[in-house]
């Protein structure tokens, strides 16, 4: 099988993020950088498949040349191949993106298409839902978010179908699609291992290209990036240890839940 | 016009579907507008009638044999066909997995821009939004440059309210799709539990690093179990492997909207925070009085939860005895 994952660089989830004094990006200054989370997922259920299947995993990703980093990092966790998309620093909007990955992918699928495209469901950090749909149906391809599962029928090349499983309020969802196809995915579709040492030293090796965009700006433009006004509440400290629980019980019941 | 697609569950609006309406009343009202809904898939008067209390002066149905379930190309698709025929100056849904989906296929069949999870929407002859990024944690300020303005609002942004409650006028909407459109149909809807879920709970019990193990997590059960509710967690801990994915509450999980969120043993990190931050109330219990959690909730109880939950849970009960 061949499969590509589209990870994207964004800092840690869990720092405290600030703007810059323009306010067109994010204060990249105190923050530690990691792949967004439902790539790092993208990333090891293709791995999964490839050990599973044969084949090999290809990663792409559209941003600085600092975002190799992540490309080194998927190779060291099992892919083979990274590919960059070097855009400088400034964020693309969605349709810029959608299409400079596009022209990216029909480069690279020159011999063979990739029977399988991964993307996370939306990046940690813009967080526009979009750009995976907007890249399958470029390329024609039928593409379903939220995916917590996938299984391939066959051996996973050429024809054959792929079953993935979206969770839903209670439950989830079956979709088929026959390959080639693209899924958007997120956390929980499994636990992203650790590089090994062996993975450390190819992720290291490896070269990583890179491939030029002529995609030009879309309709939605960033004016300013801000953080949203803090509410303050002061907190009733209903007491210390299990002596608060008949307060505790009080506001239960106040609040009509009890 | 506004035209407002509807989430909806059978023959109700889902809570998202109401604050669609909700979001595009003020939206519709900035733009000397009338508010229009979309239905797919069900032509219900119930439904009509909810619409119509929700603002909507007119509701196009759009029923065909492929459109019972979902399937986002066949959605797309039917909205496609609305703007075509209809001309509407936006379209509005909710942000929902569904919501934006639906409305980035649009968008790409349209070759037009898409603004998700929106919290304020000026329109103009430039339109401007604020938008949510990082979950909740940053605000975008953005302008739009469209034909149509395809946009969602954040769930959760606004709190479901009716409007006027009018009968609105009913037409039914002639669709035509093809085999393009059914190939990402549902084959199957697979259900794991009937009852409370973690985004309908009143009650949610949320658990952190704090509980210290997967069995610590059996007080939380009992708790979330005597009052309806259903348990939570944090990312750390669907990371250790304590709690499925399905509880998580956060920015990769579930947005938990109940009239009480009980967070213990949570220290509250933005990404859990955004998850969590439309909770109608919180109480946190912790033995950090400095957590974020605790100094975001609007009560706290400072202490081991493992004391503290079983304490909660013996005088619910004897309350309820007596």
């Amino acid at each position: 099988m061949r499969i590509l994952c589209c990870v994207k660089r964004v800092p840690a989830p869990g720092a405290k993020i600030n703007v810059t004094d323009d306010g067109m990006a994010v204060d990249a200054a105190h923050l530690g950088f990691t792949t967004s989370p439902h790539e790092e997922c993208a990333v090891e259920g293709a791995v999964q498949l490839v050990e599973q299947h044969g084949g090999e995993v290809t990663v792409l990703t559209l941003g600085s040349g600092e975002a190799s980093e992540q490309l080194r990092y998927a190779v060291s966790v099992g892919a083979a191949h990274g590919v960059l998309v070097d855009v400088g620093s400034s964020d693309w909007d969605p349709q810029r993106t959608a299409a400079a990955l596009t022209e990216a992918i029909v480069a690279l699928e020159q011999e063979q298409p990739f029977d399988l495209i991964l993307f996370g469901n939306e990046s940690a950090d813009s967080g526009g839902f979009q750009v995976g749909i907007r890249v399958a149906r470029a390329l024609g391809r039928p593409v379903v978010q939220g995916i917590k599962g996938i299984e391939v029928s066959g051996d996973g090349s050429a024809a054959g179908t792929v079953t993935a499983r979206r969770e839903i309020d209670g439950g989830f969802e079956v979709y088929e699609l026959p390959r080639p196809c693209v899924l958007g995915v997120k956390e929980g579709l499994n636990l992203p291992r650790y590089p090994t040492m062996k993975g450390r030293l190819a992720s290291k090796k490896v070269e990583i290209p890179e491939v030029a965009t002529s995609a030009v700006a879309g309709g939605q433009q960033r004016v300013k990036l801000h953080r949203p006004e803090e509410t303050v509440s002061e907190t009733v400290i209903l007491g210390h240890g299990p002596e608060a629980a008949p307060a505790v019980v009080d506001v239960l019941a106040e609040l009509g839940v009890l | 016009m506004l035209l407002v697609i509807l989430d909806h569950q059978g023959d109700a609006l889902t809570e998202a579907g109401r604050e669609a309406l909700t979001f595009g009343r003020t939206l519709a009202g900035r733009m000397g507008v009338d508010v229009e809904a979309a239905v797919i898939g069900s032509d219900a008067s119930a439904l009509i009638s909810e619409a119509g209390q929700y603002g909507a002066a007119t509701v196009h149905t759009a029923t065909h044999e492929l459109l019972t379930d979902y399937g986002p190309d066949a959605h797309s698709s039917v909205v496609e066909q609305m703007i075509r025929e209809l001309e509407p100056d936006a379209v509005l849904a909710c942000g929902t997995e569904r919501g934006n989906e639906v409305m980035a296929h649009v968008a790409a069949r349209l070759d037009a821009p898409f603004v998700a999870n929106c919290v304020d929407v000026t329109p103009g002859d430039s339109w401007t939004m604020t938008r949510v990024q990082w979950g909740g944690s940053l605000l975008e300020d953005c302008a739009l440059d469209a034909d149509v303005a395809l946009l969602t609002c954040g769930l959760h942004a606004v709190v479901a309210e009716p409007g006027d409650g009018q009968e609105p006028d009913a037409e039914s909407f002639d669709v035509a799709l093809t085999d393009a459109d059914l190939v990402t149909l549902v084959r199957q809807r697979v259900v794991m539990e009937a009852g409370v879920t973690l985004p309908t709970a009143p009650v949610v019990c949320g658990g952190g690093r704090g509980v210290g193990s997967a069995e610590g997590f059996s007080q939380l059960e009992e708790l979330a179990t005597l009052l309806g509710g259903r348990v939570g967690c944090s990312r750390a801990v669907t990371n250790l492997g304590w709690r499925p994915h399905s509880d998580q509450v956060g920015q990769t999980g579930t947005r938990i909207a109940p009239e009480i969120y009980i967070a213990s043993g949570i220290s509250g990190a933005i990404q859990h925070w955004v998850g969590a931050m439309a909770s109608k109330h919180i109480l946190a219990i912790n033995t950090d009085a400095e957590a974020n959690m605790v100094v975001k909730a609007d009560w706290a109880v400072i202490g081991d939860l493992h004391e503290v939950i079983p304490a909660i849970i013996a005088e619910v009960s004897a309350r309820r005895g007596s």
